[in-house]
């Protein structure tokens, strides 16, 4: 082949590459333009501080963004420490068989599960079989059920990328093998672990169907009071003002208000993995990497 | 003047799986010596330093037939924990292996594990051991720069320090000069000198030369059977076994 076909060949390939990846960017950028040109106008302080008035077309949405925080953080600490644990254990002490493989196997699956389905589960078992009732702290436990494998999947990645040398060098200075690992691996491994969780958990603070059944509420005009109580969320408020309100046109401000906010909330955890990365990774070179 | 003997292989077979890796290896490591261990790539001879301080342990599906003593005393035993093995036969592994630490951190970290809070002894130690591996005046203005900015050399050197930190009998070199330059290689070597005087000394070598230089005994491992094993000096001027004077006249491997 001469050299100039072999030039065009390789600037088409450049250009569809750059194609794709302008289309992606263009679609995000619309997505953003949209909500952000919509929802802007009506964010106040007002908005961010009031629960909604009037039959739920005037006022704000703080019992929403409360209850979105508080399942959030209740995901957040049964799915961190739970997937970090599982991780270490099928990463550093389960012997490489069948039965560790199929496990990871399922593992992988349950993050293909619908969250629709996580939303069923969390009634069986949360609401009913541990009596929780439908309550902040079931749509939690779900919602931290719905982030373990992610958080599994990301933790184990991590501490693959941790050295054979240092636990070896470890294990031959008569370190114990959980010496070892708190010592020699986990350092190294646990800025991945975390970035890996918290993406996990902004996910899910996103996620409707599985606190649909478990506990959020159409409308409460109080902040919950106790793990047990009802609540609102961000994604959920967004469902109710964009399908179930009565008068959907007129509360379609508060809908983009709730969708910005929300993407905020989002967002704002995404940018705290960075930052947390970013910061435990300096502290790793400061030591030395 | 042969030394008393400190540890002894006997009938040592080593499979992982079904492949069966080291054959009916008998081997005697004599005190305050070096012992060689030479062979071509994949004749055991690396697998079967690591028995000695049970790093073979790490390797699922890992089985071990025969007895190796340290000591006169069974290290393979049930009721041995090979944390203690580790504590008493020290290793070097073939890549330098520093921790992501500093200098200092590196060397404190085997004493800490063992359950030393005392500050002064840990700093002291440090110190000792340093000066024993013949890396203390390089270092010594900046023990707590991390040890990753250390040459390979002097990352090779403190790692044999971090061994020495916690007071071992035994060292084991697995190829320590593997991945040095000649410079580097030749302090290494100096130090090992050093340090037989006080310790008992295995190295696996790749370097005919080097097991010459160093070592008071060798052991020929071909195919994973101990072919011959003797004085270095018997061994490099006068093998029995055909198969060893190839080998170390570079007529293969």
């Amino acid at each position: 082949m001469k050299a100039g076909s072999l030039r065009v060949i390789e600037w088409l390939g450049f250009m569809a590459l750059r194609a794709c990846m302008c289309f992606v960017v263009l679609i995000l950028v619309v997505v953003f333009y949209d909500i952000i040109t919509k929802g802007i106008g009506i964010i106040s302080w007002e908005f961010l501080t009031q629960p909604p008035l009037d039959g739920m077309t005037k006022g704000g949405i703080f019992p929403a963004i409360i209850g979105t925080l508080f399942v959030t953080i209740i995901a957040g600490l049964l799915a961190v420490p739970l997937g970090m644990g599982c991780a270490i254990h099928l990463n550093e002490y389960a012997r490489d068989n069948g039965l560790t493989r199929f496990i990871r196997m399922a593992i992988r699956n349950l993050s293909g599960v619908p969250s629709i389905v996580y939303g069923l589960f969390g009634v069986a078992l949360f609401v009913e079989a541990a009596h929780f009732g439908t309550s902040i702290l079931a749509a939690g436990c779900t919602l931290g059920l719905m982030t373990l494998p992610v958080t599994i999947t990301a933790s184990e990645e991590a501490l693959k990328t941790v050295p054979r040398a240092y636990r070896e060098g470890a294990l031959a200075l008569g370190a114990t093998k959980w010496q070892s690992i708190w010592g020699n691996v986990l350092p190294y491994a646990v800025p991945g672990m975390l970035t890996g969780a918290i993406l996990g958990i902004s996910r899910a603070a996103g996620e409707t169907a599985p606190i649909l059944f478990t506990g959020a509420a159409f409308f409460l005009p109080d902040i919950p009071n106790s793990l047990f109580s009802q609540f609102m969320a961000l994604p959920y408020h967004l469902y109710i003002m964009s399908t179930q309100h009565h008068n959907i046109v007129l509360v379609r401000p508060i809908a983009y208000g709730t969708a910005l906010v929300l993407i905020v909330l989002v967002f704002t955890l995404n940018l705290a993995a960075v930052m947390l990365r970013y910061h435990l990774r300096k502290k790793g070179i400061a030591h030395g990497q | 003047m042969d030394n008393k003997i400190r540890m002894k292989a006997r009938d040592v077979n080593f499979y992982y799986g079904t492949a069966q890796i080291l054959n009916g290896i008998n081997l005697d490591i004599f005190a305050n010596n070096v012992t060689a261990i030479i062979g071509p790539s994949g004749c055991g001879k690396s697998t079967f330093i690591r028995l000695l301080n049970r790093m073979h342990e790490l390797v699922p599906n890992a089985r071990l037939e025969g007895s190796i003593t340290l000591d006169g005393s069974d290290i393979m035993a049930d009721a041995v924990d090979p944390v203690e093995i580790r504590r008493k036969v020290g290793m070097v592994f073939q890549k330098p292996n520093p921790f992501p630490k500093s200098i200092f951190e590196n060397i404190a970290y085997g004493l800490e594990i063992n359950g030393t809070r005392n500050k002064q002894f840990i700093e002291d130690k440090v110190v000792e051991s340093l000066k024993k591996a013949v890396l203390w005046h390089e270092v010594e203005k900046r023990l707590h720069d991390s040890a990753l900015r250390l040459s390979g050399g002097q990352q090779q050197r403190l790692c044999i320090a971090r061994c020495l930190a916690i007071e071992p009998e035994v060292i084991l070199f697995d190829e320590p000069c593997a991945s040095l330059d000649p410079i580097s290689t030749h302090k290494v070597e100096e130090l090992i000198l050093e340090l037989k005087k006080v310790y008992t000394i295995v190295i696996v070598t790749h370097n005919m030369q080097q097991a010459a230089r160093v070592s008071d005994h060798t052991g020929f491992f071909y195919m994973g059977k101990l072919v011959e094993f003797g004085r270095t000096e018997d061994i490099f001027t006068r093998p029995r076994e055909k198969r060893t004077e190839d080998y170390i006249t570079g007529r293969f491997g």
